[in-house]
This record gives C-alpha cells, structure tokens and sequence, in this order.
C-alpha cells in the first residue's frame, strides 16, 4: 500500500507539470476547471469572435498535440500517447491541479474510444485525425424527451433507404451541440426487436439538412445542451459504426470507459481551500458573523473530499493491478456528486446573505459568486451520467448482485 | 500509488479469516459477554502461536516485527469476527507504548512475555471527567527515582479485571507521566462495568499502586500521543471489519428474505441501503488505510496527523450508519437476542466512542483546517 509516487510515476508527474507551467496559455490559467460532460472553454474558444480567443485555443491544443496528449488514452498507433492507466491518471490529475481545459471535448473522450474499437478501417481514417486536430468538434445524440435514465426506449427511427438511413425524432441534453460538426448518435433501425437489440451507433455532419438543434437555457442561465430535432434525414449506411442493431453494446463501450473522478476531487479541494483562504483575508468581511457554528460541517467536506480521493486511487490501482472496476466507478460518480452539491451547500451557508449575490462582479460579489453560481449548477450533477438513484440501482445488483426489480 | 495489500498481507488476511472462523465462532463471542473474563485463555494461546500479539515485536524480543499497517488488517478481521478479549489493549495499550518509550531493560522484561501471550496489559488513561486531552489526566503521580505512584480513579479502563499490568497516566509535579503498574497489589481496586458491547471496562481505583516509571518524569503526554494516533487507528480498523460484516449479512438477508412474493433486496428502498453501506464501509476502509500508511511510514507529522483525526471522524460516523442500516434490513428479527446482527451493532458503538467520536475528532480536523 502506498498513496505516494514511486520514482517512475514521480518523474512522469514532474514532466506532465512542467509541461503545463510553461506551455499552458494564460487565458486558462486563472480559470476554474470545467465541469465533465459540459462544454468548456477550449471548445467554445475555438469557435468564438476574438481572434485572440481562437489562437489560444488553437496553441494549447498544439501544444498538446506535440506530446501526443490531445488523446492521452488512445493507443500511439491512432495519434494517442498511449499511456498507461497510472499515466493517464496522473496526466489526468496534473491538468486538474492547474485546472487545464480539456482538448477535443467528446471527440477524444468518447467517440474515439468507441470507433478505435468498433469503426472500420475507412471509419477510422476519415474521422480519428480530424478530432486531434480539432478540426472537428463532436456531439452525443443518446438521451431523449421519454428515454431518460431508461435510454434504452428510445424513440428516433432510422429507416434503411438504398443506401441511406432517413432519421426522424428527437434529441435532447445534446451537450455542445452548437459548437459541434459532428454528432455521434443512438437511433432505433428494428422496432420489432427487443429493445436493446433494435438500435444503431450512427454518425452524421451535424449540419446535414433536416437537423435542427434548439439551445436550452438551463437554471443558471447558460445554454450548455440543447434539443436536436431530425426531419427526413439522410444519412449514409456506412456511417453506422459496428454492427447494425448492436448500436446499445457498441454505445455501452463509452460507459465502460471508467472514469475514476480524480477531477471532481480536486476541484472540489480547491474550492475549499480557496473558500478558508478566503475567510483568512479581507474576504472575511463576507462570512456571516456566526460562521463558526458550521466548523463542523465545514471540516466534514474537507473529510469527503479526501474519501473521493482515495475511491480515485481505488480505482486506478485497481486498473494498474489488471481488475476491471465493478461497481466502485458508480460509487465514485454518486459520491462525487453528491459531495459537490453539499460543499455548494456549505459554501453558501457561510456566506449567508452574500450567498443571494449572482453577478460575478461588484463590491458585494464573494469569491466572484462562485459558490452561489455552483449551487445551481451542481443541481444537474446527480442527475446527468446515470443519476444517483441510478448508480445505486448498478451499485446493488451488479456490485452486490441484489435481484433486480 | 496503490490501495492494494501486498502478498504477505493477503496471506496475514486470508490466514486469520480461516483461524478465526473457526476458532471464534459466534457462539464463543456470545458466552464471553456473559463470562467474568470475558475471553479463552485457550484461544489467546492460540493466538500467540499465530504471532499476533506479537506481530509489531521485534524478532529479538520474540516477535513477528511486521509494521502497524499490517497489524490493521489483522485487526479488520478481529472485528469482522468481533474477537472477544484484551487483544488491543495488550498490544496498543502495552507493547506499543514499551517500544516507544520502555527502557532496554522493560522492553526485555516485557515484550517477550507479552509476544508468546504470557501477559496481558492494558491502558489505563481516561479518568471520570472522559476526557482524551493533557487536561483530562488528573491521577497524582509520585515519581521515586525509577519508581512511581499513582493515586487517583481511573474509568472506561478495558480489560483491567484480566490485565497483569496497567500504562498508568498520572500527573506529577513535571506533568503527565507513566508509569507500569502490576495489578496484583493493595492500591488497585478494580470494579467492574456492565458496557453496551459487554465488553469488560472497569473503574480502577488507585491508592498509591506503585509500579516502574515508562519514560520521563513529565514526558508521558508527548509520549503518548504516537501511541494514541495507533490506538485511535486500531479502532477503526476494526470498525471497518466489524461494519463489512454487519453489510455482508445484511446482503445476505436481503437475498433471502421473501416479502410481497419477492426477495426484499428487490426493492429499491433495501438496494439504496445496501448502496449506501457498501459506500461506507469502503470509504472507511481506505481513509483508515491511509492513516495506518502514514504511520506506518513515518509521513510528516502534520498530514498524519490530520489522517488520523480524518480516519476516526469518518469511521465514526459511517460504520454508525452502516450498523443502522442494517438493522433496518433485518425488521423485528434484528432486534432479537437469539439473531446475530445485534452483536455488531452493539459492539459498533463501544469503539465508536473509544478515543473520540466524530465530533471530537472532527473538532481536530478544524483546527487543523485553521478555523
């Protein structure tokens, strides 16, 4: 048992920082991480009106691409880093420490997983070097208005024609669909089979005609999804990845690409450290005066977070030693989340009546209102990815093989 | 970085899980909570046989000379067995202290005695006040040379009706300091308390108990606190094995329960329970494994430290939680004497209070926070 580097890991650490501190923009460095799964700073950057936006964006994602590390997961052979589980662990945890943006949002982290494993060789090569790139930016058409946490049920019909398939439905959460070329997509193409069996992993230019995607403004006020509507369609045949009506097992190697939520941990970390630092200083004018009386609470998030650390590290020396994780990746979501809606919930506690104030600037604005901001956007955590109630449904019966309902 | 055990763990493990399923069934644990000792003498010779109370001793002094991290997963799996007797109160409360602070020639008098299950030892340091902290030490001592005296009451003193001899703290004029007592003297009362967990605790009245001085005059608190970190961790690891199994027959019945024409552990309500004991119990496990590490390892005093408080604060409360849970699981059958459920429950609550429960630990993890 050991929590700390041993030489190797240490010296991979060493690089992956220095890497950062001298090639990271400084546009990024001030910035807070972004939450997973929404679209963050690089991608809208890349798309923005100011030019000095575009060319940081475009630096870093050169920068990265030097080292392989757009796509630190993905084998060399397809333009990866090929990096071990510990490395890109590490990689994982470095980036998160200076809070880095991500390059190449779902495109690295998903699509390209999934085609490497199930795309044909043309597939393959006509899609995986325009992602590291950034040439191409991608979006994940699954979940719809009635096929929620039951995605399986879902609705949007693809019907073969020639060589085509015409696509009629909708999709909604279609996160950072706006600034997306590309949508990778679940469709139904045999209605009569059961329903897991019925449905096809396709992929389409997001601008094909008869594709419309609506933003929707979410509580806080950003539009990080939107709906995505499909009238008449069409699409290749051959834009189907693996096999015809495999498409939710295909779909599924996405979710089983375990992610240990050593992000999270350390962004929740530096929330509060920098929430206390602040209580120290002048920001201290801001804690209600009886901020004492949450001592204990306040101490009970710092003990959560380091519970997140170490399901993190359970994780990936489980991985390193060859297991594939169960149900642990489901406990590390639940709990992940769950904690980051309380130390919201902390965080505005101690800073009572401040805690009404949004707007990010002014003299009455703690740390930016960034607790009060993070409230609400924490509320969707639990409930996007699987919520809750759905990871611990797994947690009971693939983990502990409880019978299902 | 790896949370995993290292082979010779696996097999330490493996190893007492087999022993002690047979050799502490639950029927033992149940008659000992009636017994006037409160453990088997026959298997705590056993238990010397395997090495286990002198599992930190030095091969010299006849022991195994494995660290504290492996002595953690021996003491998981005394809780998941709920092993009855003065197991930790003769290695944490007497070798642990005498290898930190005993004299060449204590060390040699005692650790060989206390390895091959000779003598039982126990700490006695909480006094009426319940107090963990300096200020809660109000026995006088009267240091003599190498000698000291202790009068005063002691309270919550485990095992003491069994122990041979005592880690006394006292006050004397240069501070806390310890001393060991033997117990088979006239300035040593000891009554006995009936405890939740049944287990044996005693107020230990002290008339002038003369024993050898254990390190300085004045030096005891300081001394100490190493030895309490490694107590307080103890404890959680055998939180941590005592709640795995309460979450392990918990399953089991949910299993097998049929209400409504279905197992119980169909129903969303028991899944979500079982999800959230699962969470406990692990989470527990690895924040006690690193504090065990960073003592095991000699960290920076400071991150130990905070691992420690963090450790038991946590174990606490989560492996409370976990045995309630399982109460709830079980319905009116829990609640039985006769089912065995309530033994882990019962004793969950005796070490949740050793050293500190959450509150108290969590107030340390505040101040360390600075706040």
């Amino acid at each position: 048992m050991d929590w700390s580097d041993n030489p190797e890991q240490a010296t991979f650490r060493g690089e992956v920082a220095e890497f950062i501190k001298t090639r990271l923009p400084e546009r990024y460095q001030a910035e807070n991480a972004d939450e997973e799964g929404f679209s963050g700073g690089w991608q809208s950057d890349r798309k923005s009106d100011d030019p000095a936006a575009v060319g940081d964006a475009v630096a870093w994602a050169d920068a990265l691409a030097e080292k392989g590390w757009i796509a630190p997961h993905w084998p060399k052979e397809y333009g990866g880093a090929g990096l071990s589980t510990m490395e890109q662990f590490i990689y994982n945890q470095e980036m998160a420490k200076a809070a880095a943006p991500p390059v190449g949002g779902m495109g690295v982290s998903l699509l390209g997983p999934t085609m490497i494993v199930h795309g044909s060789d043309e597939q393959k090569a006509e899609h995986l070097p325009r992602v590291l790139s950034g040439e191409v930016a991608w979006a994940q058409g699954y979940s719809e208005p009635s096929a929620g946490s039951d995605l399986a049920s879902l609705q949007t019909r693809a019907v073969r024609d020639g060589d085509d398939f015409v696509i009629n439905g909708q999709k909604i959460w279609t996160s950072g669909a706006q600034y997306a070329d590309w949508l990778f997509a679940l469709v139904r193409t045999e209605p009569d089979a059961p329903k897991h069996r019925g449905i096809s992993f396709i992929v389409m230019d997001i601008n094909t005609p008869g594709i419309t995607v609506r933003p929707i403004m979410d509580m806080g006020w950003n539009e990080p999804f939107n709906e995505t509507f499909f009238e008449d369609v069409r699409v290749p045949a051959a834009n189907v990845v693996g096999e015809e009506n495999r498409g939710w097992y295909v779909g599924m190697t996405l979710l089983d690409f375990e992610r240990s939520g050593i992000s999270g941990a350390i962004s929740y970390e530096r929330s509060l450290g920098e929430l206390l630092d602040f209580g120290k200083g002048d920001g201290n004018r801001f804690f209600r005066q009886d901020w004492r009386v949450l001592r204990q609470e306040i101490a009970e998030r710092s003990m959560e977070i380091g519970v997140l650390f170490n399901f993190a590290f359970r994780i990936v020396s489980m991985q390193n030693s060859g297991m594939v994780p169960n149900y642990e990746a489901s406990v590390n979501k639940m709990f992940g989340s769950e904690i980051h809606q309380r130390l919201t919930r902390t965080g505005t506690k101690v800073f009572g009546l401040y805690a009404n104030v949004w707007q990010e600037d002014g003299e009455h604005s703690p740390m930016r209102a960034s607790f009060t901001r993070d409230y609400v956007g924490s509320v969707p955590h639990t409930i996007f990815s699987g919520s809750s109630e759905i990871q611990r449904n797994v947690i009971a019966t693939r983990g502990l093989g409880l019978p299902r309902g | 970085m790896d949370l995993g055990l290292s082979e010779m763990q696996e097999l330490l493990k493996n190893g007492a899980r087999d022993f002690l399923e047979n050799e502490c069934p639950e029927q033992l644990v149940r008659d000992m909570e009636e017994d006037e000792a409160g453990y088997s003498p026959a298997l705590w010779q056993q238990m010397a046989e395997q090495g286990w109370q002198g599992l930190l001793v030095s091969e010299e002094h006849g022991g195994a000379g494995m660290d504290f991290l492996d002595l953690c997963v021996l003491l998981e799996e005394f809780g998941r067995a709920l092993v009855p007797g003065p197991f930790m109160s003769t290695v944490l409360g007497g070798a642990v202290p005498l290898m930190a602070i005993g004299s060449a020639e204590q060390q040699a008098e005692f650790l060989p005695k206390i390895a091959s299950g000779d003598v039982i030892f126990t700490l006695a340091l909480t006094e009426p006040s319940a107090r963990f902290d300096e200020a809660g030490v109000e026995c006088v001592a009267t240091v003599n040379g190498n000698e000291v005296s202790f009068t005063g009451t002691k309270l919550f003193v485990s095992d003491a009706n069994v122990a041979d001899y005592m880690v006394v703290a006292g006050r004397s004029s240069n501070g806390v300091t310890l001393g060991i007592v033997a117990t088979d003297q006239a300035g040593v009362e000891v009554t006995q308390l009936q405890t939740i967990a049944r287990d044996k605790q005693a107020e230990v009245k002290l008339n002038g108990a003369t024993g050898q001085l254990l390190g300085t005059d004045g030096g005891g608190w300081a001394a100490l606190q190493p030895v309490l970190n490694k107590y307080t961790v103890a404890e959680c690891a055998y939180l941590v094995g005592l709640s795995q199994m309460d979450f392990e027959i918990s399953v089991d019945y949910a299993k097998e329960r049929v209400q409504f024409g279905r197992p119980i552990g169909s129903f969303q309500a028991i899944q979500h329970k079982c999800a959230d004991m699962v969470t406990d119990v692990d989470g527990s496990r690895f924040i006690m494994y690193k504090a065990a590490w960073s003592l095991a390892t000699d960290q920076p005093a400071e991150e130990t430290q905070m691992a420690v408080n963090m450790a038991k604060a946590w174990c606490s409360e989560a492996t409370r939680r976990v045995v309630a849970h399982g109460q709830q699981i079980h319905g009116g059958i829990g609640f039985t004497k006769d089912y065995k459920i309530q033994l882990y429950f019962r004793r969950q609550k005796r070490a949740e209070l050793a050293f500190g429960d959450a509150d108290y630990h969590r107030e340390l993890v505040a101040q360390q926070l600075g706040i």
